[in-house]
């Protein structure tokens, strides 16, 4: 094994602490996708279109003078009214229907987003930069941004503060007994459509806090949206619907195993193998299930 | 039946002229009716694991970009080091004489057809044991994964692309380039569209029927159903490959995600020009084909720069409020065309019930 991460174990620690705090912000989109998932019964193919909207408003912040830091609270607010917005537009169509349907669908939406952005934003690579500095740690060998530090702390901080809201408001209980059964939480007086529109807008806030994050700890470009719905895809199929501890801790494991997929196959295969991946976790649960003759439903 | 007959045979040979004249009546437009050729082949075929099997696949552009590296590579590997080649680029260090280049292409492209399908019967037993949307992701991400894998290889040109053999410089007519990419694409369509009608003539499509409208039941019926699957699977394989290979040759680059492996674009065509003119039906595929892409070339020029915005809202549109397609709407319209007998008596009890 001739590889250079083998050879340094400082690169193994770093690749593993960047994995880590990467993939809290994974497990923050995995959670808006599982929500939408689990209530609305919908595969949004766009949720990573709208995490790099969400950036590109923390961005824009950047641009205009204010701290990019400020994006992970305006980002979500502004973010929830145009979840809310595509819900009124074209998600009510297609929530009753074939899960195809609501693929091609919101398939077309990231085109539109990707596209938009593209006019709006520019074509170019950008970052918001934070200036929050870096730490050093084990005599210098490792380095980490605070930026990404900062980012793992509001993920968590985020992820908390929305399970109890979950568990404790009205909205959160309406929500929760609309996924557990929408006819009979009609019956009992809860107002399913509006119960779907704030399910969509809080999926859409909380891509655009991981896109505010994102904005500062990666960079942002219009078309890099479709691996973020991927990543979220496969960690919510990994842990399953409506599990949080098991969402962050297959995140972290997939960002583990995107750095190390980075210093063993090269950068240019980190996206060709998070697909790569996708298709073989597909495959083997598929093999899993058919021992027992069922299949993924 | 003797009428209906005689009826198609007119429909057929009618169509094939004009297939075999329409090079020469729009002159100007061989790019064009190649290009909408290819596109009837992919949703034609498409459309049989599509519409009639019911296995929404988003991932046939991988055999499609396949094809197209295949086509291309032994175009060149059979003559030159394919290495030199990519990586001289666009420059003509090596140039092919009129016959290399004609066997290269022949060659090519029938590598182009087969590899694809032996892929496809490869990996269908482990892919298409998934369902519904899973399946639908998954073909998803592997397309997506070829094309960024490709773009990491050094002998196909990696990132900088792969320059496809130009025309042989010995053949003068300048009509000649089109005329040949034209009719192969023809051919191809003519097979392709044979062979789609011999398959709904056949058992075989009743069974892939079987497999969209429950599987598990027609498991439970004693068929087969992952050896027809993979059947099927193969079959648009062979036909994506093909067209892959000729549209490689007609553009004549070859990029890894934005030619090749184009999911943006030709992944998603496929996908809607069968939707749009009515999954699970012959004409419906070739018909909206058709119409999409005088649609697209229509209005591509005037909403230059808007047109990805556009076509991410005809896909909302479509799925939306057509998602049966023309032939479907059509069917709802005028049944007794499509050979649905409707009782008269029952259709007024049903509308009293309403």
């Amino acid at each position: 094994m001739d590889f250079l991460i083998f050879k340094a174990p400082m690169l193994m620690v770093q690749a593993s602490l960047d994995g880590i705090l990467l993939g809290i912000l994974f497990a923050l989109i995995a959670y808006g996708m599982a929500l939408q998932w689990g209530v609305m019964n919908i595969i949004n193919i766009a949720q990573g279109d709208l995490v790099i909207l969400g950036g590109y408003i923390a961005y824009t912040m950047y641009i205009a003078g204010i701290h990019p830091a400020w994006g992970v609270i305006v980002s979500p607010i502004l973010m929830y009214f145009v979840g809310w917005g595509l819900y009124k537009l074209v998600i009510n169509k297609v929530v009753d229907r074939d899960l195809f349907i609501s693929i091609l669908a919101t398939f077309g939406i990231a085109i539109v987003f990707q596209q938009l952005m593209n006019f709006i934003f520019g074509a170019d690579v950008v970052v918001a930069q934070s200036e929050y500095g870096t730490t050093m740690l084990f005599d210098n060998s490792v380095t980490l941004p605070n930026s990404k530090i900062f980012s793992a702390f509001v993920s968590l901080a985020y992820a908390v503060a929305l399970v109890i809201y979950m568990k404790k408001s009205k909205l959160g209980r309406a929500i929760r007994a609309t996924a557990q059964n929408a006819r009979a939480a009609k019956i009992l007086g809860v107002d399913t459509e509006k119960v779907y529109a704030a399910t969509f807008g809080i999926n859409a806030a909380l891509c655009g806090i991981a896109g505010a994050l994102i904005s500062i700890t990666l960079t942002l470009h219009p078309y890099v949206g479709l691996p973020y719905t991927v990543r979220s895809f496969m960690i919510v199929i990994v842990a399953g619907l409506g599990n949080l501890p098991a969402v962050a801790i297959s995140g972290m494991g997939l960002g583990l195993f995107e750095e190390f997929a980075d210093y063993i196959l090269g950068t240019e295969f980190r996206i060709g193998a998070v697909f790569m991946l996708l298709v073989f976790i597909l495959v083997y649960r598929r093999f899993k299930l058919s021992k027992k003759r069922e299949y993924l439903k | 039946m003797e009428k209906v007959k005689q009826k198609d045979l007119i429909l057929y040979s009618g169509l094939i002229i004009l297939g075999l004249v329409a090079p020469y009546l729009f002159s100007a437009f061989k790019v064009q009716l190649t290009y909408l050729c290819v596109l009837i082949v992919l949703a034609m075929t498409w459309n049989l694991q599509g519409g009639e099997m019911g296995y929404n696949s988003f991932g046939n552009i991988l055999f499609y970009g396949l094809g197209m590296y295949l086509t291309a590579s032994v175009q060149v590997g059979m003559f030159f080091p394919l290495a030199e080649w990519t990586e001289s680029g666009g420059e003509k260090t090596f140039v092919h004489t009129t016959a290399q280049y004609f066997q290269g292409i022949g060659v090519g492209l029938l590598v182009a057809a087969i590899v694809p399908a032996l892929v496809a019967g490869a990996i269908g037993y482990a892919i298409l044991g998934l369902r519904g949307h899973y399946f639908a992701i998954c073909t998803l991400g592997l397309g997506i994964a070829a094309g960024e894998i490709a773009g990491g290889i050094e002998i196909i040109g990696a990132g900088q692309g792969f320059t496809t053999p130009p025309f042989p410089a010995e053949i003068v007519d300048p009509e000649a380039r089109g005329k040949f990419f034209y009719f192969t694409s023809f051919i191809v369509l003519v097979l392709a569209f044979i062979f789609v009608k011999y398959i709904y003539g056949s058992r075989f499509r009743l069974i892939l029927n079987a497999i969209r409208d429950n599987e598990d039941k027609a498991e439970a019926m004693g068929i087969q159903t992952m050896k027809y699957k993979i059947v099927g699977w193969m079959v648009s394989a062979f036909f994506c490959g093909l067209a892959g290979g000729i549209m490689g040759g007609l553009i004549g680059y070859i990029d890894s995600t934005d030619v090749a492996f184009d999911g943006r674009e030709m992944g998603v065509f496929m996908v809607l020009m069968a939707i749009l003119g009515g999954k699970g039906t012959l004409w419906g595929p070739i018909i909206g084909a058709t119409l999409f892409h005088f649609f697209k070339e229509g209005l591509w020029t005037f909403i230059l720069g808007w047109q990805y915005v556009a076509l991410g809202v005809l896909i909302v549109v479509i799925v939306i409020y057509f998602p049966e397609g023309l032939m479907g709407w059509l069917r709802e319209k005028y049944p007794e065309r499509f050979g649905e007998v409707i009782d008269e008596k029952d259709r007024k009890s049903q509308v009293e019930l309403k």
